[in-house]
């Protein structure tokens, strides 16, 4: 049996208001490690809600988060962040990165947040990781100056730099043209490939029909679960590694 | 979390929004500037005062009084007997054996004493008629216990010798009674006595109340006043250190017996003035420098409003809350320590500028230049004073906006 990345069990997230809303509604979802897993469902149904949960951005009103094998619901908020800084990686729909600075820059934060690497040796791995992301001549670029698909690898690059176990994408493609959709898919499959654990939400069935696991989410609870996916191509294995090993 | 990575995150926000920040820095130059300008002119004028009030007067003045009224044959007798019509016992005036007195407190006292004999008598010339305190000195050891030799602008000490009933008398009084050097005078005293004085010289303290109000002759002539022949009324203290006049005129009394005042208890009105005035100007001061920082409330106010996007990502990131909040009072602080070199600038130009200024001063009635006390103190207390309330202005914005979770941040801009 292989090892479980992330797990969750009885989720329930509820917005109390003058109108209760039930976003997520009991989910138990395991996912293995190096698994790519897709979300779908219809718009409204709850796939952010679900992936701000799985990502501690969100904290559940029922169930309980494991994350590598620690439970999470009794964390503080600074341990919560701590576990967002080392073992999750969030990219969101738009890009989100800070705009004062450089690409480069961007990758570094999460490093330099933690501190666990001395300077060269975080300026080495964000120039290794843009450079095998496609990046190594945008790297002194600021936002504003890179194109769409060019932010989202960047976003991409910030949410590798720590090494995190779980990578969690909210619709990263949402805004991308079809190449540059192809090439973000192609890197989230290679770091699944490398080993480390992907959830992906997207609109795309064709794309999510490439992950190793699809769910489909109506009215936060799970419809439908199917496997498959693509076999692993001989050069994105070659990728995976790239990225892996930098 | 890594302080660089902060530091280097404000620094970003500051260098990138260069008009806000100089309308920060503006502000707080401003407020740290113009307190400076007025601790240094409040200061000023207040060690100028004190320092002429303690060039002029004694350090200690021992009169031959007591604290408390010798007790009386009636309350004594109460019990006993009640009595009416008693005389009250007045003790005989003057200090007894001075010489000895003034021998024993030599011995210890950290400066020098002299006699003298204190009345009060009224200057009579040609009409004008004024009530004055006459002292009586010993010229040759006045000078070690006042500064009147140094204060002489007409004639000097020792000329109260050289004339038969010499007088020394303030610049202030001569030009009220039309007196010029060498001129005679009458003096009345209250026993009836009337004799006729010549003027042999004339001294300005600075201090218009002694100026006008005050002259010397030798004992002798003071005696003669008095009607008390060679009495001491009084020894004049002068102390190398005027600020423990208080500690030593206590010990005084304690080995003499009769009432030692210093001349910070002499001129209590005038010093609990002073501090009625400090603590008003320190409240101006102090709401100045708060008012000053409360650009820096707005500046940061808006960044944080504008960075909104930065702070969630942040936030999303795994970075803590109070890390994040610690970047905006960095740019606070940032902001606010440029700020306060720019305000130390302005306020030494500012201090300058005033000492370039004469104006007449009520208290010494002269015209002089505005005496400016410059003080590392005003710097460093204006500049703390300062870099604080930019941190406390700083911190509730942040607080604000880094309370806020990154969730609704993120939701709102998909
Ligand atoms: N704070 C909230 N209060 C009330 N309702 C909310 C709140 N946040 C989200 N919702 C609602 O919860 C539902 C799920 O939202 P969610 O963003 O998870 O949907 P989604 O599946 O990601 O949709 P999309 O595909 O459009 O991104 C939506 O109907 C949304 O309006
Ligand atoms: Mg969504």
């Amino acid at each position: 049996m292989s090892e479980i990345a992330l797990q969750t069990v009885g989720l329930v997230r509820r917005v109390e208001g003058i109108i209760s809303h039930t976003l997520i509604n009991g989910i138990d979802l395991s996912v293995e490690k190096g698994e790519f897993l897709a979300i779908t469902g219809p718009s409204g149904s709850g796939k952010s809600s679900l992936l701000y949960l799985l990502g501690l951005l969100d904290a559940p009103t029922e169930g309980e988060i494991i994350i590598c094998g620690q439970p999470t619901s009794k964390l503080s908020e600074i341990e919560r962040a701590d576990v967002r800084l080392t073992k999750c990686g969030f990219v969101f729909q738009f890009h989100f990165l800070l705009p004062e600075f450089t690409a480069l820059e961007n990758v570094l934060l999460p490093m330099r947040a933690a501190g666990l690497m001395s300077a060269r040796d975080m300026h080495q791995r964000a120039i290794a990781l843009l450079t095998s992301l496609g990046l190594g001549e945008q790297a002194a670029k600021r936002p504003n100056q890179l194109s769409g698909g060019q932010r989202q690898r960047v976003a991409l690059a910030r949410a590798l730099a720590n090494r995190p176990e779980i990578i969690v994408a909210d619709e990263p493609t949402g805004n991308l043209d079809t190449a540059s959709t192809e090439q973000v898919f192609g890197i989230l499959r290679d770091i699944a490939d490398s080993g480390q654990t992907v959830v992906v939400v997207t609109h795309d069935a064709a794309l999510a029909a490439r992950a190793d696991r699809r769910i489909h989410i109506v009215d936060g609870k799970i419809q439908e679960t199917t496997f498959g996916g693509k076999p692993k191509s001989e050069s994105a294995a070659a990728t995976g590694a790239a990225i892996a090993s930098s | 979390m890594a302080t660089n990575l902060l530091l280097s995150i404000a620094w970003t926000h500051v260098s990138t929004r260069v008009r806000q920040t100089l309308v920060g820095m503006f502000g707080v130059a401003m407020g740290v500037g113009f307190t400076i300008m007025m601790a240094g002119l409040m200061q000023g004028s207040q060690i100028d005062f004190l320092r002429q009030l303690v060039d002029t007067m004694p350090h200690v003045t021992v009169d031959d009084e007591r604290r408390s009224v010798p007790i009386q044959p009636a309350d004594q007798e109460y019990a006993a007997v009640a009595m009416s019509n008693v005389a009250n016992v007045n003790r005989r005036p003057g200090i007894r054996y001075p010489e000895a007195v003034m021998a024993s407190l030599r011995s210890w006292l950290p400066g020098n004493v002299a006699p003298s004999v204190k009345t009060t008598a009224i200057v009579d010339h040609g009409g004008g008629k004024v009530g004055v305190t006459l002292t009586g000195i010993d010229p040759r050891l006045e000078v070690r216990v006042s500064k009147l030799a140094t204060q002489m602008i007409e004639g000097q000490l020792g000329d109260l010798s050289k004339a038969a009933n010499g007088i020394i008398i303030g610049q202030a009084l001569a030009e009220k009674l039309a007196v010029k050097n060498g001129n005679t005078v009458l003096l009345a005293a209250g026993e009836g006595t009337q004799i006729s004085a010549t003027v042999v010289g004339i001294f300005r303290s600075g201090l218009k109340r002694v100026d006008e109000g005050q002259i010397y002759s030798l004992l002798g002539l003071a005696q003669t006043l008095t009607g008390e022949n060679a009495i001491i009324n009084q020894l004049r203290i002068r102390l190398n250190d005027p600020l423990i006049a208080q500690k030593v005129a206590t010990q005084v009394e304690a080995q003499t017996g009769y009432k030692s005042v210093s001349w910070q208890e002499a001129n209590a009105d005038l010093l609990s003035t002073f501090a009625t005035r400090d603590f008003i100007v320190l409240t101006v001061m102090g709401a100045m420098l708060l008012t000053s920082s409360f650009a820096t409330y707005n500046i940061i106010s808006t960044i944080t409003h504008e960075k909104r996007h930065d702070i969630a990502i942040m936030k999303s990131l795994g970075m803590r809350e109070y890390a994040v909040r610690r970047i905006f009072i960095i740019e606070s602080m940032m902001m606010g320590s440029v700020g306060i070199l720019f305000g130390w600038a302005l306020g030494y130009l500012l201090c300058y500028a005033w000492s370039q200024i004469t104006i007449f001063n009520p208290l010494t009635g002269a015209t002089v230049p505005l005496q400016i006390y410059y003080s590392p103190m005003h710097y460093i207390a204006s500049g703390a004073i300062s870099i604080l309330c930019c941190a406390v202005a700083a911190f509730f914005p942040a607080r604000k906006a880094t309370r806020v979770h990154p969730v609704e941040i993120i939701r709102g801009a998909s």
